[in-house]
């Protein structure tokens, strides 16, 4: 058997092999990843239900199975963050509202698919409410911890998934990321996120938010691991109006294809303006390893934001717009002022945001005929103290909260894919997008882990406290 | 603006039919600020007559 005592920084895939060459029982990982979610989630506050139950009994059925040599995921934790449906508990999203609501009957695809392949669900995730949020805080279960520093916000709305993984609680977890949400806790918390092309992963049985910019993905502490992840979830479902009928695009296989031939550009311009200098020394490293050639302009960036912006307000109002009528002192008020706010905003200029998006999309591909990925920070800054209002950009005081996101939301408004990459700085991490065409996830997922190689990328290990 | 925007803000939530409660209006209305500045940056980039807005729905 394998030294138990390390597992906890384990990589999936090396969780995977040790369990189906024999070396490691499922049960025993289990056993020891649910004894250190007892054990740090009173100071991380990562988890917002355990699964413990369902957990051994998964465990116990990977380990009897005959298949369990074939499983890519065989005896790996993993969590989801509480907007996904996990059968017999009740969909929370991070709200008070829906407590209200009775257990689900079933579990959310993507969970299945995670455990077809042998991996085993250990519990839900805390996130910021409705995902209405870029802090990781939730008004209701307190702010998820950022491993690095427990004073620092974890990054939504995924928090959890940002800090479960990058503390190491689990390798493996799903999050949805809307505007930057998955995008956002990775670069905070020091881990790997891939958003997938939109509409590339079933959202069925999750709680939306704003169903036209809706991605779901997951988070891990290598490319590897999102990759194979990525990969046993890919696959067409009705259910979903917006999911693919693409046949599935494996990518674990050509992850060692690296760097050849890849044409690789930095964003510049709107996706510079405001940037920390940490941000800045952590997308220079980034270009240098990955040979990026040019500096390029994403045209209309900034006004693509406040489009994304324009179009999560309403559309997310519109979502809620019975329970803000019904049940408006149960929300958190700052996500409730936001969103009646956006239910009075004129069809006329929702509309106008729509057509631009098309518009922006169109000029946006254009440059993927001259790159395959271009890159760009996660996030203008390291992480915020928990409970910041503001920062300074340029020595001019801004509100921090609405700003997390000013590069992350020009790319997932036309549902481009995106793998985050962490970049070790001290004393805090910073991710780098990787951004590439639609549905050409393959080549993100090969730059992060041709750069992962090199070291320039890395999941940074919190420090020894939380060991 | 700032006027007729708490005008608004109040003839909007009872059009609504969304409870607005004294204390909650100032953030209502400074989200709503901030989104209407968003969407003016969008309104103002001019676009031809025929450009058609991103569909998302697919039968």
């Amino acid at each position: 058997m394998a030294v138990l005592a390390d597992i906890r920084w384990s990589s999936a895939a090396q969780i995977a092999s040790d369990v189906a060459a024999g070396e490691l029982s499922a049960a025993a990982v289990i056993d020891d990843a649910l004894a250190r979610i007892v054990r740090l989630n009173p100071t991380l506050n990562a988890f917002t239900a355990v699964t413990a139950e369902r957990a051994r009994a998964k465990a116990k059925a990977v380990d009897s199975g005959r298949d369990r040599h074939r499983l890519l995921l065989a005896g790996v934790p993993f969590a989801v963050k509480n907007l996904f449906d996990i059968a017999n508990l009740t969909t929370v999203a991070g709200s008070k509202i829906n407590r209200a609501d009775p257990p689900a009957r079933r579990d959310s695809p993507l969970i299945g698919h995670l455990e077809d392949a042998g991996a085993v669900l250990v519990g839900a995730l805390n996130m910021g409410e409705y995902a209405y949020d870029f802090t990781g805080e939730n008004v209701h279960d307190g702010a998820s911890r950022n491993p690095h520093d427990l004073t620092r916000m974890s990054g939504g709305s995924s928090g959890g998934c940002g800090t479960a993984v990058g503390a190491g609680m689990v390798p493996l977890a799903l999050g949805s990321d809307t505007n930057g949400s998955i995008r956002v806790p990775s670069s905070f918390c020091g881990i790997f996120g891939l958003k997938p092309t939109y509409g590339r992963l079933t959202r069925t049985r999750t709680f939306p938010f704003v169903g036209s910019l809706d991605h779901l993905g997951p988070f891990a502490r290598t490319a590897r691991d999102l990759a194979v992840s990525y990969d046993v979830m890919q696959g067409p479902d009705l259910s979903d109006p917006v999911c693919t009928d693409r046949v599935p695009e494996p990518v674990t296989g050509v992850l060692a294809r690296g760097l050849d031939g890849l044409r690789i550009a930095v964003a510049g311009g709107h996706f510079q303006k405001g940037a920390f200098p940490e941000a800045l020394e952590a997308l220079a490293r980034v270009g240098k390893a990955a040979g990026a050639r040019d500096e390029i302009d994403i045209p209309e960036a900034q006004r693509a934001r406040a489009a994304a912006y324009v179009i999560t307000a309403t559309e997310g109002a519109a979502l809620h717009l019975s329970r803000l009528r019904k049940q408006a002192h149960d929300f958190d008020p700052a996500v409730r002022d936001r969103l009646i706010a956006g239910a009075m905003v004129p069809a006329s200029l929702v509309n106008k945001a729509q057509i631009f998006r098309r518009w922006y999309r169109e000029q946006v591909l254009r440059l993927f005929e001259h790159y395959d990925v271009i890159l760009a920070p996660a996030t203008p800054c390291t992480a915020p103290k928990i409970g910041q209002q503001t920062f300074f950009i340029d020595g001019v005081e801004m509100p921090l909260r609405p700003n997390i996101g000013i590069y992350t939301q020009p790319i997932s408004f036309i549902g481009l894919p995106v793998v985050a990459v962490p970049v070790p700085l001290k004393p805090l991490p910073i991710g780098v997008q990787i951004i590439s065409a639609p549905w050409r996830e393959d080549m993100a997922l090969r730059a992060a882990y041709a750069l992962e190689q090199t070291g320039v990328v890395a999941t940074p290990r919190p420090r020894e406290a939380l060991a | 603006m700032s006027k007729s925007l708490d005008d608004f803000v109040e003839a909007a939530a009872a059009a609504l039919g969304v409870p607005l409660e004294d204390a909650w209006k100032p953030a209502v209305k400074a989200n709503l600020e901030a989104t209407l500045r968003h969407a003016d940056l969008v309104a103002e980039f001019e676009l031809p007559d025929d450009a058609e807005p991103a569909p998302v729905f697919k039968a």
